[in-house]
C-alpha cells in the first residue's frame, strides 16, 4: 500500500484535503482514482521485429457523486495544487454548500484475492527477450503452408498500478498485468487472396509465452486463413445456427450483456428494464458475468471503484435475476455493487461494464447438437458486434464458419453478418452443449467512447432461428 | 505550461534525443482540453472536464525505428524516458525504409487561414452550455408522449499541436470542436422500445444547429421507427441516407492505404487507373476547406497536403501513401491519410431520389457488421424503411446487406445533392441497384 502512495506522491492527509475540496459544494461521495500505466508494443512486419511503441500514462481522476449525478475531472499533474483544482472542477456537479466532515480513514484489512497470479512481471522482461517469440511465430507460420505471402505480428504487454481512495475511508490498490498477441496472415492461391487473424490475450506474465502458445497460434492463424479459399457465401435469411464453443460468447455480450448494464435500466432505456424475475430462456440456460476467472482478460481483483469482483449470475436456469452494477446503480436499486464499475483510464468516470461473460455448460453433447440441424450455419470465429439497447437488435460478424447440411458440417463459409433481437434469440436457444470454453482473444468492449478488456465464452449452442447475411 | 514553454520543451526533447544518439527525431507535443455534459430527466447526469498534455517521440537510430508516448513532461522524468526510448530502438532489427520524410515535401507558407480555431472558445459559461443540453432534451420530449427518455449532450474541445522534425519541419495547429446531440428512446403501444440519435459536430460554436432542431430531429428519427419489422430476403434498390453513407465509402478509403497494399490485404491492389465504381462516383480529398473537420496544411508526417481527385468518374486515381510505405512499395508518397472527403454531387434531393427509384429500401442506420479489406466482401446489419412508389411505407429492422465492395460501387446509380455537413466525410444520399438484403 505504501509503495502506491509513494508512486503517486500522495499522502492520506493530502487525499483528505483534496476530497474535502471535491465535496465542498455538497456532493455526498467522492473517489480519487490514481493510475500508472505502462504499455509496450513490438511489431513484426516483413520478417523482422522492426518497430516498437511504448506508452506511459500517469494521473488521477476525481469523481464526485451528488444523488445520481456525476461530476468528474482529471489531472496528469499530481501536484497538490493541481489536484485541488481538479477537485474544485468535479465539485461543481453539486450546488449546495455542505461542508465536508473530516475523513475517517479505515484502511481495509481484508485480503483482496489475486485472480491473476504471475511468475514474471512484464517490467522485468527486456525487449530483446520478447523479440524471439515474434520471430519464432513468423517462421512457424511460413513453414506451415507455402501459400502464405505475409505475416504481421503485434505484441503488447501492459502493466497498470491503481490506487483508489474514497470518501468512505476506503483505500484499495491493484496491480493489473495484461498481454495481447495478434497474428495476421495473408495467403495467395490461384490469384485469389485471403487474410485472417489469430489472437491470444490474458492477465498473464512472460512465462505464458511458451513453445505451445507459439505453435498453437501459428497453426490457428494459418488454418483460419487457408480454409477461406474454399469458403462460400450461404443463402441469406432466417435459419438455424450452431455456435461453436469459445468466442461465440459474443452473442451473450451483445444480445443480453449490454442490456443488463444497470445504468441503462436505471435510465429506463434498456429492453430489460423491469424484467428481473421473468423467464427469458429455457431452464438449461444460465449466464454469468465473472470477474474471478483466473488470468482471464476481463478478470479484476477489484473494480475501478474499489469493489470486490464476483461471479454474478445474470440468468439462472432461464430466469433473469441480476443486473450488473456500479456504485450509482447499486445505490439506485438498493443492492450491493457487483464489481462491474469500470473505466478505460483515470481520464474517465466509471460505468457498469462486463468482465468475462459466459453461459454455463448444459445437457447436450456437441455432436448431438450438430446432428439435429438439417440446414444451417456452424459459426466458429467472430469479429465485431453491436447492439441497440432499447430495441434489442444486435449483430455479430462471422469471420469463419461452416455450412451444416443434413446434420453434418460441410463447406466453410466466411464474412457474414448475423442480426437478431436479444430476448428473441435467448428464447430460441434450444440446445446447450457440455463444453463451455472461455475465449482467449483480444476482445475490447466499447461503450460511451471507453474501451475496456473483456472476454466471453459459450459451450456449443443451437439457436433455432436467426437472420444470417448471405447472397 | 503556456505556448512558449511547450515550444521550448519540444525543442529541448528534440535536442536531447539527438545529442544522446538519435540520427533523426520527430516530436509532437499535444494539449487537449475537453468538456462533456450529459443531461437527462431535467438534470445534469454527468459533467466531465480535463486537460491532457502528451508527448509523442519518434526515434530513428542506426536504421532502426521506435515511437513513444508519455504524459510525464517534467524533465526529471523525460531524461529517463528518452534514454529508454533510445535503448529500446537499438534492440530492434534494422529497417532501411525508416526515415523522416523528404524535407522538400514539407509545406511552404500557408495560403490562408483554414479557420480551425473559434475565438469564442471558453467564452460561454457552463450554465449556458447546460441550458443547451437541457433545451435539446425538452425539444425531444415535447414531440410525443411516446418519447420516454432523451439523453442530450454538449461537448467542446480545444486542441493544440506543436510538431517538429529534426530535418527541418516546424508546425503547429490550433483547433476547436463542438458537438451537440441526443439519444432518444420511445415506447410504442405494444410496449416495445426503439431508439435513435442525432448529433452535429462543428469547428465553430455558431455553426451548431439550434438545440430545438437537434432535439426534434433525434426524436423524429426515433418515432418513425415505431412498428419496425423485418421483411423478405431479396434483391432491392438501396437508398442510403447522407449521414450513414460514409461507412460504405470507408471500404474504398481504407483499402487505398499504403499499409494495406504492402501487406497484400487490399482489394484495390493493382487497381490504380482502373474502374472501381460506376462513373457516378467522383471522390475529392480536400484538406483546404475552411472550418473543415480534417482540414490541415500538413499531414501527420508533416508533409504538405494537397487537394486531389482520388476517384474520378469511377476510376481509381490515387492511393494514400506515406513515406515508409512509399519506399517499401517504390511509390511516390502522396499523403498517408485522408483529409476531408467530398463527392461530386448530383442534382436531386433525397425525396427526388425516392421518386426516381420507385421502390426499394432506404437505410438510415448501419448496425455492426464488417468488411474484409483483402477481398472486398462485406456484410452489415441495417435498419431503415421500405419505400414504394417513391414513398416510405414501412419501417424495417433486423436485416443484413451482404456483397462485395467492387460490385456494390459499380452498382451506384444516383448521387444526391445533399452532403451531410457535420462529418469530415460529406456524403450525400446515394442510390445503389441490386443489393442483397437478408431478412425473413
Amino acid at each position: 500500500m505504501k509503495s502506491y502512495f509513494d508512486l503517486f506522491g500522495v499522502t492520506e492527509e493530502m487525499a483528505e484535503k483534496i476530497m474535502s475540496e471535491a465535496l465542498s459544494s455538497g456532493g455526498h461521495y467522492c473517489d480519487l482514482f490514481f493510475q500508472y500505466r505502462s504499455a509496450k508494443n513490438l511489431h513484426l512486419e516483413d520478417n523482422a521485429v522492426n518497430s516498437a511503441f511504448n506508452a506511459t500514462d500517469f494521473g488521477v481522476g476525481i469523481r464526485v457523486i451528488s444523488n445520481e449525478q456525476t461530476g468528474f475531472s482529471f489531472t496528469e499533474d499530481l501536484t497538490f495544487h493541481s489536484m485541488l483544482k481538479a477537485a474544485k472542477t468535479a465539485s461543481a456537479i453539486a450546488n449546495s454548500v455542505n461542508s465536508f466532515k473530516k475523513l475517517k480513514f479505515v484502511p481495509k484489512t481484508e485480503t483482496i484475492p489475486d485472480y491473476y497470479p504471475i511468475l514474471k512481471t512484464w517490467d522485468s522482461v527486456d525487449t530483446k527477450e520478447k523479440m524471439p517469440v515474434l520471430s519464432k511465430i513468423n517462421s512457424s507460420v511460413f513453414s506451415l503452408d507455402s501459400r502464405i505471402i505475409q505475416c504481421n505480428i503485434s505484441f503488447t504487454d501492459t502493466e497498470s498500478k491503481i490506487l483508489i481512495i474514497n470518501s468512505d475511508g476506503g483505500i484499495y490498490t491493484d496491480y493489473r498485468p495484461l498481454f495481447s498477441l495478434k497474428v495476421k496472415v495473408t495467403a495467395e492461391e490461384n490469384n485469389s487472396r485471403e487474410s485472417n487473424i489469430a489472437a491470444r490475450s490474458g492477465r498473464y506474465g512472460f512465462e505464458f509465452l511458451n513453445e505451445d502458445i507459439i505453435k498453437d497460434i501459428s497453426q490457428e492463424a494459418v488454418r483460419r486463413t487457408v480454409d477461406l479459399f474454399d469458403a462460400v457465401k450461404p443463402d441469406g435469411g432466417e435459419m438455424e445456427i450452431v455456435l461453436a464453443p469459445g468466442s461465440s460468447g459474443i452473442l451473450l455480450h451483445e444480445a443480453i450483456g449490454h442490456g443488463l448494464e444497470a445504468d441503462f435500466n436505471r435510465k429506463k432505456t434498456s429492453l430489460f428494464y423491469n424484467k428481473l424475475g421473468e423467464k427469458v430462456a429455457e431452464p438449461f440456460v444460465s449466464v454469468v458475468d465473472d470477474g474471478t476467472w483466473k488470468n482471464a482478460r476481463g478478470s479484476l481483483n477489484i473494480d475501478d471503484e474499489g469493489n470486490k469482483t464476483e461471479k454474478t449470475f445474470l440468468v439462472k436456469n432461464g430466469i433473469l435475476i441480476n443486473y450488473i452494477h456500479d456504485r450509482i446503480s447499486a445505490q439506485h436499486y438498493g443492492v450491493l455493487p457487483t464489481g462491474n464499475g469500470r473505466r478505460q483510464s483515470f481520464r474517465y468516470s466509471p460505468t457498469p461494464r462486463m468482465r468475462n461473460t459466459y453461459m454455463l455448460s448444459g445437457p447436450h453433447a456437441s455432436e448431438e447438437i450438430i446432428r439435429s440441424v438439417k440446414k444451417g450455419i456452424y459459426a466458429e470465429t467472430f469479429s465485431n458486434g453491436q447492439v441497440l439497447i432499447g430495441a434489442g437488435d444486435f449483430t455479430f460478424y462471422v469471420k469463419t464458419g461452416y455450412l451444416i447440411e443434413e446434420g453434418k458440417i460441410t463447406k466453410p463459409v466466411k464474412d457474414i453478418n448475423i442480426i437478431g433481437n436479444g430476448p428473441e434469440v435467448l428464447k430460441n436457444v434450444v440446445m446447450v452443449g457440455d463444453d463451455l470454453t472461455l475465449d482467449s482473444g483480444t476482445w475490447t468492449c466499447g461503450k460511451e467512447s471507453q474501451g475496456v478488456p473483456v472476454s466471453h465464452g459459450l459451450p456449443t449452442v443451437k439457436v433455432s432461428r436467426i437472420t444470417v447475411g448471405g447472397i | 505550461m503556456d505556448y512558449e514553454q511547450r515550444y521550448k520543451l519540444a525543442e529541448w526533447v528534440m535536442d536531447y534525443t539527438l545529442s544522446s544518439g538519435a540520427d533523426e527525431v520527430g516530436v509532437d507535443l499535444v494539449r487537449a482540453e475537453e468538456l462533456d455534459i450529459e443531461f437527462r430527466d431535467n438534470t445534469i447526469d454527468k459533467l466531465e472536464q480535463g486537460i491532457q498534455d502528451l508527448l509523442y517521440l519518434e526515434v530513428y537510430r542506426d536504421n532502426r525505428y521506435s515511437a513513444h508516448k508519455s504524459n510525464l513532461l517534467d524533465k526529471k522524468y523525460l531524461i529517463d524516458f528518452i534514454d529508454n526510448a533510445l535503448n529500446t530502438t537499438m534492440y530492434l532489427e534494422k529497417d532501411l525504409f525508416r526515415t523522416l520524410p523528404d524535407k522538400t515535401l514539407y509545406p511552404e507558407k500557408a495560403e490562408y487561414d483554414l479557420q480551425l480555431y473559434d475565438n469564442s472558445y471558453s467564452m460561454l459559461n457552463n450554465k449556458d452550455k447546460i441550458s443547451i443540453a437541457s433545451n435539446i432534451e425538452k425539444a425531444s420530449l415535447s414531440l410525443s408522449e411516446k418519447v420516454i427518455a432523451s439523453t442530450s449532450s454538449y461537448s467542446e474541445g480545444c486542441f493544440h499541436l506543436i510538431k517538429m522534425q529534426s530535418n527541418g519541419f516546424r508546425g503547429d495547429k490550433y483547433s476547436t470542436s463542438y458537438s451537440i446531440g441526443a439519444e432518444v428512446t420511445a415506447r410504442d403501444d405494444n410496449n416495445d422500445l426503439c431508439e435513435d440519435s442525432y448529433y452535429a459536430h462543428t469547428r465553430f460554436f455558431n455553426d451548431l444547429p439550434s438545440s430545438e432542431k437537434v432535439g426534434k430531429e433525434a426524436a423524429e428519427r426515433c418515432l418513425k421507427k415505431i412498428g419496425q419489422n423485418k421483411i423478405s430476403s431479396g434483391i432491392y434498390t438501396m437508398v442510403v441516407e447522407n449521414s450513414e453513407a460514409s461507412i460504405l465509402l470507408g471500404m474504398i478509403l481504407s483499402a487505398m492505404k499504403g499499409s494495406s497494399l504492402f501487406l497484400r490485404s487490399s482489394f484495390l491492389e493493382g487497381m490504380k487507373g482502373k474502374r472501381v465504381a460506376s462513373e457516378r462516383l467522383t471522390i475529392i480529398d480536400d484538406p483546404y476547406i475552411r472550418k473543415g473537420l480534417r482540414s490541415n496544411y500538413f499531414d501527420s508526417e508533416g508533409c504538405a497536403t494537397q487537394k486531389r481527385v482520388v476517384v474520378d468518374s469511377g476510376i481509381l486515381k490515387e492511393y494514400y501513401i506515406d513515406t515508409y510505405y512509399g519506399k517499401k512499395l517504390k511509390m511516390k508518397p502522396t499523403n498517408g491519410e485522408r483529409s476531408n472527403i467530398l463527392l461530386e454531387y448530383g442534382a436531386n434531393s433525397c425525396e427526388e431520389l425516392f421518386a426516381k427509384a420507385g421502390e426499394g429500401i432506404f437505410i438510415t442506420e448501419f448496425i455492426g457488421g464488417n468488411f474484409n479489406s483483402t477481398t472486398g466482401d462485406f456484410s452489415f446489419g441495417i435498419a431503415g424503411f421500405l419505400f414504394e412508389k417513391g414513398r416510405i411505407v414501412q419501417p424495417i429492422n433486423e436485416m443484413n446487406i451482404t456483397g462485395n465492395a467492387l460490385r456494390l460501387w459499380n452498382n451506384l446509380i444516383e448521387v444526391g445533392n445533399d452532403p451531410f455537413p457535420y462529418s469530415s466525410v460529406q456524403t450525400p444520399t446515394l442510390v445503389f441497384k441490386e443489393v442483397f438484403f437478408s431478412g425473413d
